[in-house]
C-alpha cells in the first residue's frame, strides 16, 4: 500500500481506476476544497506586485504560453491564417516578441493551420469530441479526434462528459478519455474540465484527478463559451491537485491550461504567480502551462511596449486579427 | 530558471516624520513636564525614526484632567446622534489617509505593508464605522434603556497591532460616550501620534482623546490613577495581572485582553489546502505577534506526516525581508526584546528536544529577524508547547481522537482563541462547544471584524472587544 | 447549657441535628474535626455548625470541577427543569426555612414569611432564564466577508460566592441560583453568623435532581475561606459579596486582599457592594452574565 501525501491509500495509481466503486472511493476520499479559503488564498496570491525586470520577464512568458484561440461558428481558413501570421509574429515591428504556444481551431481548418505554421515551432491544437457540450456517442467523438490528428493537429482538446460526471459515473467518463488519449496517437492531450458546469471546488479537484488518472497531459479549466470560465481559484485548485499528482506518480508533470475570461496583462501575471507559488518554477514553461486566449495577446503587447518605452501605447498600433 | 520577483517597495515619501513629537493632552502638542524623551526605531533597518516623549506622573495628571474636563463639559453631555458624527468623521479621515497610516504603521512596527495596508488599516477604519453607529443608540444594546458611560478610560495597548489596538479601545470608548487617555506602546507610538492629528483634523473637541508616549511606568501611572473609571488594557498575561492587583479595592471597571496559546486542531477529514492557509496565517501572520495566534497544531496522527510535508513546502514560499516591500509575507520582529525572547524559548525548545525547522531563509544583515520555524516532536510538557512565544514559531503535537484533541487544546492556562479544521458540520459544532476558548476559528483563523466579539477565557483576561459586547466594557450597567 | 435535659411538650427526647458539610453530593464533616456555635440573634444557642477549613474548601473546588463537564454540559432546558423542581422542594420546606430565617435574622413571623417567599420566587425567576440567557445575551454578528459568526455565552467555570452575611436565604438564593443557572459550578461559603439556612438549602439540593458538586457548601469563618478560595487557581470566577468586615480599614480591605489574590489566575470577580443590596429589590440579568464567557465561532459560507 502506498500512502500518498495527504490523500486516500492506494496500491498504486494504476489500481485507482479498477472500478467504479475504486474511483469513487479515491476521488470522494480526495480531501476537500474550502471554498472561502481557496479563494481567499488566490485573491491573495493575486496582491502581488510584479515590477520591472520580472514583469518584462513575465509578459514575454505569458505569451509564449498563449493558445491563441478562434473558436467561433464564423471562422474561416482566411481568418485562421490571419491568426497563424499573429502566433508566429504577434507584433511585426518587434522582432524580440516570441511566438505564441499554439493556434487552437476547430478540426476542420487543423489542415489550414498546419499549412499556414509549418516549420514555425508553433504547435496546432484542434478541439474535439463533439466541443464544447461532448454530447455524442464515443464513436463520432473518437472520429472527431483521428480526423484533427490526421490533419496534423499536434494537441488535442477534448471535452469531458460533465453529465456522467456530475451523475457519478466516474469510469465512464474515465474510460472515455482513455480512448480519447489512445485516439491522439503521439498529440498531446488537453483535457477541458469545464469547470463552470462542475460549479464546486471539490468537482474540480476530482475531475483534475480523473484526467489525470486517464492518461490528459493537461487539464484545462474551460470551453470558454460556460460562465465562469477560468477563474484564479479554479487555476489554484488543479495546480493543487498536478502538485499532489506530482508527489503521487513519482514525478509525472502534468499541465495546465486556463481558458475563458482572461483578457488584461495584468490577470495573465496573477496566473503566472499562482503557478509559481503552487507548483513552483519547473511549470513556468509552455510545455506545461498554457493560456487559451485570443484578445489577452494584444494587452501583453502593449504591457511590453510599455516596459520597454515607458510610454503608454494604445491599440492601433497591434494588429487585429 | 527561476522567476525572482522585482523588488517592490511601498514609497515612504508619503510619511512625513517629525524629528520630535509631544504629548497630545488637551487637543494641543504639549511637552512633558518632568519626562524624557526616548527614540523610536524602524526595527527592519534600526533607523531612528523620531524621538518621542515619555509622559511623567504630572503628564497624566494633566491629561487626566482634560479628559475629565471634556467629559464632563462636553462630550459627556452631547447627544449620542452628534457624538456618532465625529466618529465617523474620523473613521473617514482615516480612510482617506490610509496609505499614510500603513506606511508610518510597517516603518514603526516591522509588519509588511501587505498587513497593515489589507488588515490592520482598513480594520481600524471599520471599527469608528462601526461603532460610530452605535453612540445614538445604546438603549437598544442590550445593556439596559439608558445606560450611561463611565466617565474617563485609561487604555494602554501594546505594539502587535499599534493602530488596531488603538481603534478597538478608543471606539467603542468613545461611542458610549466616555472620554479617553490612551498610551500606546514605547515602541510603537507613531501611528497613535498621526491618529492625534487625525481627531484635531476631525475638530474632535479638546481633551476627549488624549494620547500620551511612554514606557511601561506611564503606563501604570495611568492606571493607577485615582480620577480614572476605566481601565482597559491590552498585552501580556503577567502585566494584565500586575493591573488587575492595581485596580483592586476601587470601582474601576476593568477589561484585559492578553496572552494565549492557541490550538489549530486539524482532523484527517480538514480540507488540507486551507488548512495549510490557516496554519500558515495562524502563525506567521504579523510574524506571529498576536495574541490569538495559532501557535500550537494539534494534528491528527493519521496525516500528520502528509499534512507538515505541505506545511513545509508551503513556508519554503514565504518571502521574509523588507517590510515596506509590497511582496513581503514576513516582517521584522519588532524589538531587540522581544527577539531576544523568541530566541531564548526557541533554544528550550531544542533544549528539550523537539526538531526545529525553518526553510531556508535569507535574514538580512540589519534589524530584528527571526525566521519561520516549526518545532516538530513537541509534546504537552514542553515550554514550547506551554509558554506563549509571541513570535513565528510553530509547536507541533499530535493527536488520536477527538476527545484527545479538546483535552490538549484545553490544557493550558490561556484561552483565547482556537481553530478546528474538518469537513464534519457536526463535529465542527461539538469541538466549538467544548474548546475553552473565547474565539473558535472554523476551517478559519485569524479573521477579525467590528461586530464580532473578541476575548479570552481564564487567563487571557476578561471583558469582550468588539461587537455590542464590546459595548458593556465602556457603559455603567 | 443551663437545661441539661430539654424535653419536648410530650415529654420526648429530640434527636439533635449534626450540621454538616455539604461536598460533591455528599455531607461530611469538616475534615479539620472542628466545629463552631451558632446563635441566633439573642445569643441564644441554635446548633453546631461544621468550622470548615482550607482544605475542606480545596475538596469542594474539585468536586465543583468535577461535576462542571455534566452540568455545563447537560441541555439549558434540563437545567431550568432541575432548579423549578429546587424551587417545589424549597416550598415544601417553606416552614423550616422561616424558622431558621427567623432566629437567623431576628425577624418577625411576618417578615420571615416575606424572605422565604421572596427567596422561592427569586429561585423560579433564574431558572427560567436557563435557556433564555443566550438569547438576550449571544448575538449573530454581521461581518464583512463570507462567514457565518455568532457569539453565545458560556459558563466560566467554579465559581466562589462568598454569599452576603446579612441576608442567610434570600441574599444566598440570589447570589446562587445566577451562578448555577447558566451551567457553572458553585463552592458557597455560607453566612458565618447565619449558616442555618444554607444547610437546609443544601439539604434540598441533595434530594433534588441537582447533580453532586454543582453546589457545595462550606460553614465556618469566612475570612479563613475566603483567601484561599480567592488564590485557588482552579477557581474561575470569585463573588465577594459576603466578604468579611474585617482588617483595619473595614470591610473593604479585606475585600480588597481578596480581590488581589484573586488576580492570580485573573478570576472574574464581583466586587463587594459599597452599602448592602436590598435584596427584596427586582433582579436583573447582571448577575447572571457575570459569569458567562462570551465564544465567537466562525465558520466559512461557501458550496
Amino acid at each position: 500500500m502506498t500512502q500518498l501525501s495527504g490523500l486516500p491509500a492506494v496500491s498504486g495509481l494504476a489500481d485507482v481506476a479498477a472500478s467504479e466503486s475504486s474511483l469513487r472511493q479515491f476521488l470522494h476520499g480526495l480531501p476537500g476544497v474550502d471554498q472561502v479559503g481557496a479563494e481567499s488564498r488566490a485573491a491573495a496570491l493575486g496582491t502581488r506586485s510584479i515590477k520591472k525586470d520580472a514583469k518584462l520577464w513575465a509578459l514575454d512568458m505569458a505569451i509564449r504560453m498563449i493558445d491563441l484561440t478562434t473558436l467561433e461558428g464564423a471562422d474561416t481558413h482566411g481568418k485562421v491564417r490571419a491568426l497563424c501570421a499573429k502566433a508566429m509574429r504577434p507584433d511585426p515591428t518587434d522582432r524580440t516578441v516570441p511566438p505564441v504556444a499554439a493556434i487552437c481551431v476547430y478540426g476542420d481548418l487543423v489542415a489550414t493551420a498546419v499549412t499556414a505554421l509549418a516549420g514555425s515551432g508553433v504547435h496546432v491544437a484542434s478541439v474535439a469530441t463533439a466541443f464544447p457540450s461532448g454530447r455524442a456517442a464515443l464513436p463520432v467523438k473518437l472520429s472527431d479526434v483521428r480526423a484533427a490528428v490526421g490533419d496534423g493537429a499536434d494537441e488535442i482538446d477534448m471535452v469531458i462528459d460533465r453529465g456522467a460526471f456530475l451523475s457519478g459515473h466516474y469510469q465512464q467518463v474515465h474510460d472515455e478519455i482513455v480512448a480519447v488519449k489512445a485516439a491522439c496517437g503521439t498529440a498531446h492531450l488537453k483535457v477541458i474540465l469545464e469547470t463552470g458546469e462542475l460549479v464546486t471546488y471539490d468537482n474540480v479537484r476530482r475531475a483534475s484527478w480523473l484526467a489525470m488518472l486517464a492518461g490528459a497531459d493537461f487539464i484545462k479549466t474551460s470551453t470558454g463559451k460556460v460562465q465562469p470560465a477560468s477563474t484564479l481559484p479554479v487555476i489554484l485548485v488543479m495546480l493543487e491537485a498536478v502538485r499532489d499528482f506530482y508527489d503521487a506518480s513519482d514525478g509525472r508533470r502534468i499541465g495546465v491550461k486556463a481558458a475563458g475570461g482572461i483578457r488584461s496583462a495584468k490577470d495573465a501575471i496573477k496566473y503566472l504567480v499562482i503557478v509559481k507559488e503552487t507548483v513552483g518554477d519547473e511549470w513556468l514553461t509552455p510545455n506545461l502551462f498554457r493560456i487559451g486566449a485570443s484578445t489577452l495577446l494584444n494587452d501583453l503587447l502593449m504591457q511590453r511596449a510599455k516596459q520597454r518605452t515607458g510610454a503608454y501605447s494604445g491599440p492601433d498600433y497591434f494588429t487585429l486579427d | 530558471m527561476t522567476w525572482d520577483y522585482a523588488p517592490a517597495p511601498e514609497s515612504r515619501d508619503i510619511v512625513s516624520l517629525r524629528s520630535s513629537y509631544g504629548l497630545f493632552i488637551n487637543g494641543e502638542w504639549t511637552d512633558p513636564l518632568d519626562g524624557d524623551a526616548f527614540k523610536t526605531v524602524n526595527p527592519a533597518t534600526e533607523e531612528v525614526l523620531a524621538e518621542v516623549s515619555s509622559a511623567g506622573e504630572r503628564d497624566v495628571d494633566r491629561a487626566v484632567a482634560a479628559a475629565r474636563a471634556a467629559y464632563t463639559k462636553v462630550w459627556g453631555p452631547m447627544p449620542g446622534a452628534e457624538r456618532a458624527k465625529y466618529i465617523y468623521r474620523i473613521a473617514r479621515i482615516m480612510a482617506e489617509r490610509s496609505r499614510e497610516l500603513a506606511v508610518l504603521e510597517t516603518l514603526d512596527n516591522g509588519k509588511p505593508i501587505r498587513e497593515s495596508r489589507d488588515v490592520d488599516v482598513p480594520l481600524s477604519s471599520a471599527h469608528f464605522f462601526y461603532y460610530a453607529g452605535w453612540a445614538d443608540k445604546l438603549g437598544y444594546a442590550g445593556h439596559g434603556p439608558d445606560p450611561r458611560p463611565l466617565g474617563v478610560a485609561a487604555q494602554v495597548i501594546p505594539w502587535n497591532f499599534p493602530l488596531l489596538m488603538l481603534a478597538w479601545k478608543i471606539a467603542p470608548a468613545l461611542a458610549g460616550g466616555n472620554t479617553v487617555v490612551l498610551k500606546p506602546a514605547e515602541t510603537t507610538p507613531l501611528t497613535a501620534l498621526l491618529f492625534a492629528e487625525i481627531c484635531q483634523q476631525a475638530d474632535l473637541p479638546p481633551g476627549v482623546v488624549n494620547i500620551l508616549t511612554g514606557a511601561g511606568a506611564t503606563g501604570a501611572a495611568l492606571v493607577g490613577h485615582g480620577d480614572v473609571d476605566k481601565v482597559a488594557f491590552t498585552g501580556s498575561t503577567e502585566v494584565g495581572k500586575a493591573i488587575a492587583r492595581t485596580v483592586a479595592g476601587t470601582r474601576k471597571k476593568v477589561t484585559l485582553e492578553l496572552g494565549g496559546k492557541a490550538a489549530n486542531v486539524v482532523f484527517d477529514d480538514a480540507p488540507l489546502d486551507q488548512a495549510v492557509e490557516g496554519i500558515v496565517n495562524g502563525i506567521f501572520f504579523n510574524q506571529g505577534h498576536v495574541c490569538c495566534a495559532g501557535s500550537r497544531l494539534l494534528v491528527q496522527e493519521s496525516i500528520a506526516d502528509a499534512l507538515l510535508e505541505r506545511l513545509k513546502r508551503r513556508l519554503g514560499t514565504l518571502r521574509l525581508g523588507d517590510p515596506l516591500d509590497k511582496n513581503t509575507d514576513i516582517g521584522a520582529i519588532n524589538s531587540p526584546e522581544q527577539l531576544a525572547r523568541i530566541r531564548a524559548l526557541a533554544e528550550v525548545g531544542d533544549a528539550e528536544g523537539a526538531e526545529r525547522w525553518s526553510p531556508a531563509c535569507e535574514l538580512p544583515a540589519q534589524g530584528y529577524w527571526f525566521p519561520p520555524t516549526i518545532f516538530t516532536g513537541v509534546s504537552q510538557s514542553h515550554r514550547i508547547a506551554r509558554e506563549e512565544i509571541f513570535g513565528p514559531v510553530l509547536s507541533v503535537l499530535t493527536f488520536r481522537t477527538p476527545q484527545e484533541a479538546v483535552e490538549k487544546a484545553n490544557n493550558t492556562p490561556y484561552g483565547l482563541s482556537a481553530g478546528v479544521w474538518t469537513e464534519k458540520g457536526s463535529r465542527i459544532l461539538w469541538m466549538a462547544d467544548q474548546l475553552r476558548a473565547g474565539v473558535v476559528w472554523a476551517n478559519t483563523f485569524n479573521r477579525f471584524d467590528p461586530s464580532s466579539p473578541f476575548g479570552g477565557f481564564k487567563e487571557s483576561g476578561y471583558g469582550r472587544e468588539g461587537g455590542r459586547h464590546g459595548l458593556e466594557a465602556y457603559l455603567d450597567v | 447549657m443551663s437545661d441539661s435535659h430539654p424535653r419536648s411538650a410530650s415529654g420526648r427526647i429530640d434527636v439533635r441535628k449534626t450540621y454538616k458539610l455539604y461536598i460533591g453530593g455528599a455531607f461530611p464533616r469538616s475534615e479539620s474535626g472542628r466545629s463552631y456555635e451558632v446563635r441566633d440573634t439573642t445569643g441564644a444557642f441554635l446548633a453546631n455548625a461544621a468550622l470548615g477549613s482550607r482544605k475542606d474548601a480545596r475538596d469542594a473546588v474539585v468536586a465543583a470541577r468535577k461535576a462542571f463537564p455534566g452540568w455545563s454540559g447537560a441541555t439549558a432546558y434540563n437545567r431550568g427543569q432541575v432548579l423549578y423542581r429546587v424551587a417545589e422542594l424549597l416550598e415544601g420546606r417553606r416552614a423550616q426555612f422561616v424558622d431558621e430565617v427567623r432566629a437567623s435574622e431576628g425577624l418577625s413571623a411576618k417578615d420571615a414569611e416575606a424572605t422565604v417567599s421572596a427567596a422561592i420566587d427569586r429561585w423560579v425567576w433564574y431558572a427560567g432564564w436557563s435557556d433564555k440567557i443566550s438569547q438576550i445575551s449571544g448575538s449573530v454578528n454581521s461581518v464583512a466577508g463570507p462567514y457565518f459568526d455568532f457569539s453565545l455565552p458560556v459558563p466560566t467555570g467554579v465559581v466562589a460566592v462568598l454569599s452576603p452575611q446579612d441576608s442567610s436565604l434570600l441574599g444566598l438564593v440570589s447570589v446562587l441560583a445566577p451562578v448555577i443557572v447558566s451551567g457553572n459550578t458553585a463552592v458557597v461559603l455560607a453566612s458565618e453568623t447565619s449558616p442555618l439556612p444554607a444547610i437546609t438549602l443544601s439539604e434540598v439540593l441533595a434530594t433534588s435532581d441537582v447533580p453532586g458538586g454543582v453546589v457545595n457548601i462550606l460553614t465556618g469563618r469566612t475570612a479563613e475561606i475566603a483567601s484561599h478560595l480567592a488564590a485557588h487557581m482552579d477557581v474561575n470566577a470569585i463573588d465577594l459579596t459576603g466578604a468579611p468586615e474585617a482588617g483595619a480599614n473595614g470591610a473593604l480591605e479585606a475585600a480588597t486582599e481578596l480581590e488581589n489574590a484573586a488576580a492570580g489566575n485573573l478570576k472574574r470577580v464581583i466586587r463587594k457592594p459599597l452599602s448592602p443590596p436590598d435584596w427584596y429589590a427586582a433582579p436583573s440579568p447582571k448577575r447572571l452574565l457575570s459569569y458567562l464567557e462570551t465564544k465567537t465561532v466562525w465558520h466559512p459560507i461557501g458550496v
